[in-house]
């Protein structure tokens, strides 16, 4: 059973049907208070749905959802004095001002007049936005207006935020002043669920990153966990010779943990080792007694990417399998 | 619970102030929204000239009937809004705040209903310098002013109703065409006794012919219609009953959608 002292967000069997299309299938999700969580996953895995049911905009057809110790169908409205929302598109009003967005959420906020206005002057300048003026927001560039809204779910600090693709169409620069302001606010106790397509992004700032597709999870853990899991470090070798590809083949075979690759192309082997040293030792010596001529060897760990695509990509396959063969 | 309502009562008048505030960016838009009805009384009064059935001054017949009239298309500019409105993503945000789950429409109907009332106070002045008067006591004015707002903000929870269950803004289109009905199929231009008999009937019973014939009542015009029907002798009961009848449905079926939308 969860705590609600350590679980933030807990999501049980969580269910939820567009018609025919199953955007949420089972989906359980447990987010510790104070962490960061990384859901990745690629389009319509059902990122945005399940936010969206997290922040009791979309009402679950089946399955339990408890957000900072609160039920979103029973206790929605305390789930809302709780969290503060990031979501996919900008959720500002385009003909105001920055200024006029965050006043109007601080007094929806019930700050009062004046604290609503002290806390609009304290978040612009905070993201840079102080000199914006009069200017209504529709005349932002995508970067400033995407600090906007970020400051927007920040009105009042709250216990648990959720950031939904928060730098998709950022520049690296603005995708870095997003991510120090997640960093900053994680110091402060708040706990994140961040949904993402870039790896380097939950890389970078999750503390535990969920993969999600066709509505439910396909792997959880540590990026370090998840890079591990799909057959850890590798050695790749790259032969100078594309005629000793077979032979080379063979050797790393004796020297692997789990199946070896070919790349005929790249005159590429790349094969799956659990002992790192070691085996690197092993292969470039039997390497060196075959006198087979090698222009790369290296030793390296698989990049989240690999792990992504690989954890959701074979259920996809399959289906565009299925598909073709009808 | 008081607090509940003070909050009700906070978050309602901090989205008025939000229309508010896109009025004071949109001043043309504004000047454009009262000078529609002006052009079409000035265009019915002198361009198309006498109405089918009227005796006597014309004006005098004409102009409460574009007052309600104006009142009418109200629901057209409340669809409008409405629809616009859903689109923003704004409202996912209002959504997942702990606010008044009615403030987003209260917001919108005091706007609107501000607008209906200017625009209707901008109609009498022009009225009164084409030459329209009103014959009746100051009270019965006010009265004739109160069942306008009313019909009003009938239209308004029908528009709210309406573009919410229309949802995309091509379908409100369709709906909107639904006005023209209501503005044309009533004793606004013409008397129903110069329309064929089921013609006639239908524009008497029309809610918009009955606030129309309540207020020319009110403000003393006569405009010299004979009708012994039922719908015309009682049209002051009509005027207050229609309107009250619409708001019952449709304000609670707006509120009841808003709070479920998309989910
Ligand atoms: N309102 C809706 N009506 C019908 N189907 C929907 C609706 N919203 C989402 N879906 C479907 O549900 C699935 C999950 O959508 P969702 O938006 O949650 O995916 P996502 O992971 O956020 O994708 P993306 O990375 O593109 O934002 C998709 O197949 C999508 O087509
Ligand atoms: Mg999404």
């Amino acid at each position: 059973m969860s705590d609600p002292a350590t679980e933030a967000i807990v999501l049980e069997d969580v269910h939820k049907r567009y018609g025919e299309k199953r955007a949420l299938d089972g989906l359980d999700l447990t987010v510790r208070r104070g962490t960061v969580h990384g859901v990745l996953g690629p389009n319509g895995a059902g990122k945005t749905t399940a936010v969206r049911v997290m922040a009791t905009l979309l009402r679950p057809d089946a399955g339990r959802v408890r957000v900072a110790g609160c039920d979103v169908r029973t206790q929605a409205q305390r789930v809302r004095h709780r969290i503060g929302l990031l979501g996919q598109h900008a959720a500002v009003d385009e003909e105001l001002s920055g200024r006029q967005n965050l006043d109007m959420f601080g007094r929806l906020h019930h700050l009062g007049a004046r604290g609503a206005a002290a806390r609009a002057d304290e978040l612009l300048d905070r993201f840079g936005l102080g000199d914006t003026g009069r200017k209504a927001v529709k005349q932002y560039s995508g970067g400033m207006r995407r600090r906007l809204d970020l400051a927007a779910s920040l009105v009042t600090d709250p216990e648990v935020l959720f950031l939904d693709e928060p730098t998709t169409g950022l520049d690296p620069r603005g995708r870095t002043e997003v991510w120090n302001a997640v960093r900053s606010l994680v110091g402060g106790g708040t706990t994140v669920l961040l949904t993402t397509q870039y790896l380097e992004e939950a890389d970078q700032l999750a503390d535990r990153i969920s993969v999600i597709d066709s509505g439910r999870v396909v792997a959880d853990g540590t990026a370090d966990e998840l890079k591990a899991r799909t057959g850890g470090d590798r050695i790749d070798v790259v032969l100078h010779d594309a005629a000793r590809l077979d032979a080379a083949a063979g050797m790393l075979r004796t020297a692997a943990a789990a199946e070896v690759v070919v790349d005929a192309d790249r005159r590429l082997i790349s094969a799956p080792v659990t002992d790192r040293m070691a085996a690197l030792h092993r292969v470039v010596r039997a390497l060196e007694d075959a006198a087979i001529a090698a222009e790369d060897v290296a030793l390296r760990r698989p990049t989240l990417d690999e792990v992504f695509l690989r954890l959701t990509d074979d259920g996809n396959r399959a289906d565009d399998r299925a598909e073709a063969a009808v | 619970m008081s607090t509940t309502f003070t909050w009700a009562f906070t978050d309602s008048w901090t989205m008025t102030r939000r229309e508010l505030a896109h009025w004071a960016r949109q001043p043309v838009q504004i000047v454009v929204g009262l000078a529609f009805p002006v052009m079409l009384l000035l265009m019915f009064g002198f361009l198309i000239g006498g109405g089918a059935g009227v005796e006597g001054d014309y004006r005098e017949y004409l102009v409460p009937g574009m007052f309600a009239l104006t009142m009418a298309f109200g629901l057209d500019a409340t669809m409008v809004a409405v629809t616009q409105d859903l689109e923003k993503g704004v409202i996912d945000r209002f959504r997942s705040m702990p606010m008044f789950d009615g403030a987003v429409l209260v917001g919108r109907a005091a706007a609107d209903m501000l607008q209906s009332a200017l625009s209707l106070a901008v109609l009498i002045g022009v009225g009164l310098a084409v030459g329209w008067r009103w014959h009746g006591s100051f009270a019965a004015f006010l009265g004739a002013v109160g069942l306008l707002l009313l019909f009003r903000f009938a239209m308004l929870w029908l528009g709210i109703h309406l573009a919410m269950v229309a949802g995309k803004p091509e379908l409100v289109m369709a709906v909107q065409i639904l006005v023209w009905p209501i503005g044309f199929l009533s004793n606004a231009f013409a008397t129903p006794e110069s329309m064929p008999g089921w013609l006639g009937a239908t524009v008497e019973w029309n809610p918009m012919s009955a606030t129309a014939t309540a207020v020319r009542d009110l403000f003393g015009n006569e405009g010299g219609v004979t009708s012994a029907s039922w719908a015309y002798e009682h049209a002051q009961l009509l005027a207050v009953l229609w309107p009250l009848l619409l708001i019952g449905v449709f304000f609670p079926l707006a509120v009841r959608r808003f709070t479920r939308l998309s989910r």
